[in-house]
């Protein structure tokens, strides 16, 4: 029997890229790049209007522990800093950098041919130096995640090459073409953290990543166990991929998988690292699958950060007529934005344009109590009670449910049979309960003083 | 820079009205802007603004009219997921109705035409009521969903064939303007609407629904034809008994057994009860008396397997529930203990219907996989009682309607164990 999780469903795989190649796509004459691309706070913009900067140069200071760098994904002169729009859903201080065409690197950006015998303290230095934060889609600062403290310490290393969202293949894609900086990307995070095992976790509708990885695995002697997983959604997720392949139970929030002993990266974020502790280079690109029922032509590309997603759309042949819904990452746990200016990020693993017909929003009909979002369910809650309590401001009591442990995978609310939009209350819920946490915080505190 | 925010404010105000256009609600608009802590903090504030916003447009007219710079193509915003599955409550509705199609049939063809007329009366009488009613009070018709029709359906299966056409009429009508509507239609029903129907008949009508067994394939002989629908029940005496499902036949025999003491009495309840005994593969086919839908456990069966197939009920239920019934009706429900016949009490009455089909309806169902199994072997024990020593022959559907009301109670009880807790135990 593979290994897997408890609950968990199947949203149909529509991997329409998994056979494309992933292709440059062309310089943009204009990238827009955002000063919060990551969780934590903002970074701190360096430059101002008129600037000439240098690709990889960096643009703004991290603006705190849990905070990373942005650095300028092309040489050219800064435009502008201003307010645009975000895949995050609000508008965020983002820098405007015109293209000189030239695309020279910043002479700082070297290789340093010792690479392999540095300690990990300089690895957390140059992977935080290079502005690395979670390729998968929540973006966590990378060197946070290296740096556990000293009474949590990390056995195992998982890297996830999942890749559970339907359409996505950007990971897909990024295991079979460069399987060996995966691995020595990996082998760095383990050093970083001295963990005993390292695994590299991939679904198995990905045979040939898996053998790809094997191989290299074999041929350039790593101490690494591929693993492969039993399809189901949402595997990738970091909680559910410990649990598949350790067995392990990381606690509720805030409890972190350091708690267990594990350290999840993705397999995107181990070849930045690779090249952040190798060639000190920055993270200013990466792959993003274009795909969706409403593009013309499906692509995997590797596109700059900052660059529109209009862009990107366009090199996949354009919108079908029936466009809809334009989605930054998966359609389970991407975000739906209003539009195409908003530019990548470091999180961005996709982008989804779904049809009229995909995008519909049916009416709620009322809970017949089929139990089945219980089922499927990854961290065993009752979504459904939950809902039903956020929904009549019953925060408390849905508190006591464990709201604030659902991950808003969506696994509920894609099997509803009556398409109520659970982790739409469950999050109305989970956002209320923090500010009334929050409010009754400042009241003791004022009292206190 | 300043340009390019105006432009900024009047594109997140196209997208508002676009979001509003794509038919979200308003409590959906709500939070789908509140997906961060900030963000809710800000909400009163912002839905303050709101009603400032609406004012506005009017002063920023002038500012709108400028073009835009890129052309701006819209979206539907909406919370994640993104895709659903095809599966509805309507499909699943109509699945159990059609798995219930071999049943069907096989009363049809049992009890003659008469029963066929009888579901249909049945299935009609719900529906008409459900629409009738939730058009006179002015709510949305949800007579498309399908449940109507299941309830009509399962309240017919309840019926002996022999009873006049009005039965299952006013048992549907109160099943469904009583148990159901009421308390706010499908999803809220505390109670299984075709059984708290077929109780209503039970106590009004107890004439009709105890006496008007009529054999298998009573069509066939005694001058009556398939179509026959004028049936008089008393003419089906046996030894001037009314001709009785099984499990009254057995009750009686054992019953008599244990209370008399005339020898030839014991001697021939005896015999009765073997002769029952024997009855098992007639149970199976549905070669025996007994009500509409429940004589023939295989045809049951067959749809309720593809019902399991499909995950559209938990085997939870009807594991727990049978189990018990067929564990306890071994222990105590022979001549002395140990001796019952486990077989002829897992396929006698409406065990095999009610397990399935009725005690596994979700509505009236706990909701959590434990609570289902405590909820399926309650069942199991009151019908034992109701079997063994209550006034009736069979307890199913009072056993099934009894643990209903303690829903409630088993789903605060029962909740599963959250991801992770099993950690934190372990630390401390």
């Amino acid at each position: 029997m593979k290994k897997t999780f408890r609950g968990g469903t199947h949203p149909p795989e529509w991997k329409l890229t998994a056979e494309q190649p992933g292709e440059k796509l062309k310089l943009p004459e204009k990238v827009y790049v955002p000063i919060l691309q990551h969780i934590g706070a903002p970074a701190i913009p360096l430059v101002k209007k008129g600037d000439e900067v240098k690709k990889g140069q960096p643009i703004a200071d991290p603006g705190g522990f849990v905070s990373v760098p942005v650095h300028s994904p092309v040489s050219g002169k800064v435009v502008s800093i201003g307010t645009y729009p975000h895949a995050f859903g609000r508008d965020v201080e983002t820098i405007t950098i015109e293209s000189d065409g030239a695309d020279e690197w910043h002479e700082n950006i070297k290789e340093d041919a010792d690479w392999e015998s540095v300690d990990a303290k300089t690895i957390r230095e140059r992977v935080r130096n290079a502005g690395l934060a979670g390729m998968g889609g929540a973006a966590f600062p990378t060197h946070v995640k290296l740096s556990p403290p000293e009474e949590k310490p990390i056995n195992t290393v998982i890297i996830n090459g999942a890749e559970c969202e339907p359409y996505l293949t950007s990971d897909h894609r990024l295991m079979l073409e460069k399987p060996a900086e995966i691995l020595a990307g990996a082998q760095i995070v383990s050093k970083a953290v001295g963990a005993k095992r390292t695994f590299v976790g991939i679904e198995d509708n990905k045979p040939d990543a898996v053998s790809v990885l094997k191989k290299a695995v074999k041929d350039g002697k790593f101490d690494i166990k591929v693993v492969s997983l039993p399809v189901k959604y949402p595997q990738g997720a970091e909680k559910q991929l410990i649990n598949a392949i350790t067995g392990r139970e990381v606690p509720p929030p805030p409890g972190l998988p350091m708690d267990v002993g594990c350290l999840v990266q993705n397999v995107g974020s181990c070849v930045a690292i690779y090249n952040a502790v190798r060639f000190n280079k920055p993270l200013i690109e990466r792959y993003v699958t274009v795909s969706g029922h409403a593009v013309n032509n499906p692509v995997n590309l590797i596109a700059r950060i900052g660059t529109p997603f209009s862009e990107l759309v366009e090199a996949a042949g354009g919108y079908t007529k029936d466009a809809a819904k334009l989605l930054n990452g998966g359609p389970m746990m991407g975000s739906a934005q209003w539009t195409d200016m908003v530019p990548v990020i470091k999180g961005t693993s996709g982008i989804v344009v779904l049809n009229k017909e995909e995008a519909y929003i049916s009416d709620e009909q009322p809970c017949i109590c089929c139990g089945r979002c219980i089922s499927v369910c990854p961290v065993f809650l009752l979504p459904t009670n939950i809902a039903r309590l956020a929904e009549f401001e019953r925060f408390e009591d849905a508190e006591n449910l464990g709201a604030l442990e659902c991950m808003e995978c969506g696994s509920c609310t894609y099997v509803c049979p009556s398409k109520r939009n659970l982790v739409h209350h469950i999050r109305f819920g989970k956002t209320s309960i923090m500010a009334l946490k929050k409010k009754e915080a400042q009241q003791t505190k004022s009292k206190g003083a | 820079m300043a340009d390019e925010k105006v432009e900024m404010n009047q594109s997140s105000e196209q997208g508002k009205s676009d979001n509003n256009q794509s038919g979200m609600n308003d409590n959906q608009e709500k939070s789908a802007n509140s997906a961060t802590p900030e963000a809710t903090e800000k909400k009163k504030v912002a839905d303050q603004e709101k009603t400032e916003v609406k004012a506005k447009p009017s002063k920023e007219k002038p500012v709108k009219e400028k073009k835009p710079e890129i052309p701006v193509r819209r979206f539907t915003l909406s919370s994640s997921p993104h895709i659903r599955d095809t599966d509805s409550v309507q499909k699943i509705m109509s699945t159990v109705t059609i798995t219930l199609l071999p049943a069907i049939l096989g009363a049809a063809w049992i009890f003659g035409f008469r029963a066929l007329m009888l579901i249909f009366l049945g299935m009609a009488g719900a529906i008409i009521t459900e629409w009738v009613l939730q058009k006179l009070f002015g709510a949305k018709t949800t007579v498309a969903d399908g449940s109507a029709m299941l309830t009509g359906l399962l309240l017919s299966f309840n019926l002996p064939a022999g009873v006049p056409w009005w039965i299952p009429v006013v048992g549907s009508v109160f099943a469904i303007s009583i148990a159901k509507l009421p308390f706010g239609g499908l999803g809220y029903n505390p109670l299984n609407p075709a059984l708290a129907g077929r109780a209503f008949l039970l106590a009004s009508w107890p004439l009709h629904m105890t006496k008007d067994w009529l054999p298998a394939f009573w069509w066939k002989g005694s001058g009556y034809g398939y179509f026959a629908w004028k049936v008089e029940a008393s003419k089906f005496l046996v030894d001037g008994q009314s001709y009785a499902t099984p499990l009254e036949v057995s009750k009686s025999a054992l019953t008599t057994i244990k209370s008399e003491n005339v020898p030839e009495l014991v001697a021939a309840a005896h015999q009765t009860l073997s002769t029952v005994g024997d009855l098992l593969f007639d149970l199976i086919k549905g070669n025996v008396g007994g009500c509409i839908g429940e004589t023939s456990a295989l045809l049951i069966l067959i749809g309720a397997a593809y019902l399991l197939y499909k995950n559209y009920i938990d085997w939870r239920t009807p594991f727990s529930f049978i189990g018990v019934v067929a564990i306890g009706g071994w222990i105590f429900g022979g001549t002395s203990f140990f001796t019952g016949d486990m077989m002829f009490h897992i396929f006698a009455g409406g065990l095999i219907l009610g397990a399935f089909y009725m005690a596994t309806d979700m509505v009236t169902s706990p909701i959590t996989p434990k609570g289902r199994l405590i909820f399926g072997a309650g069942c199991g024990l009151i019908t034992l009682m109701i079997r063994m020593i209550g006034g009736y022959p069979e307890g199913v559907s009072y056993a099934i309607l009894l643990m209903n009301l303690t829903v409630p109670l088993i789903d605060r009880w029962f909740v599963p164990k959250r991801f992770g807790h099993k950690t934190i135990k372990a630390q401390n």
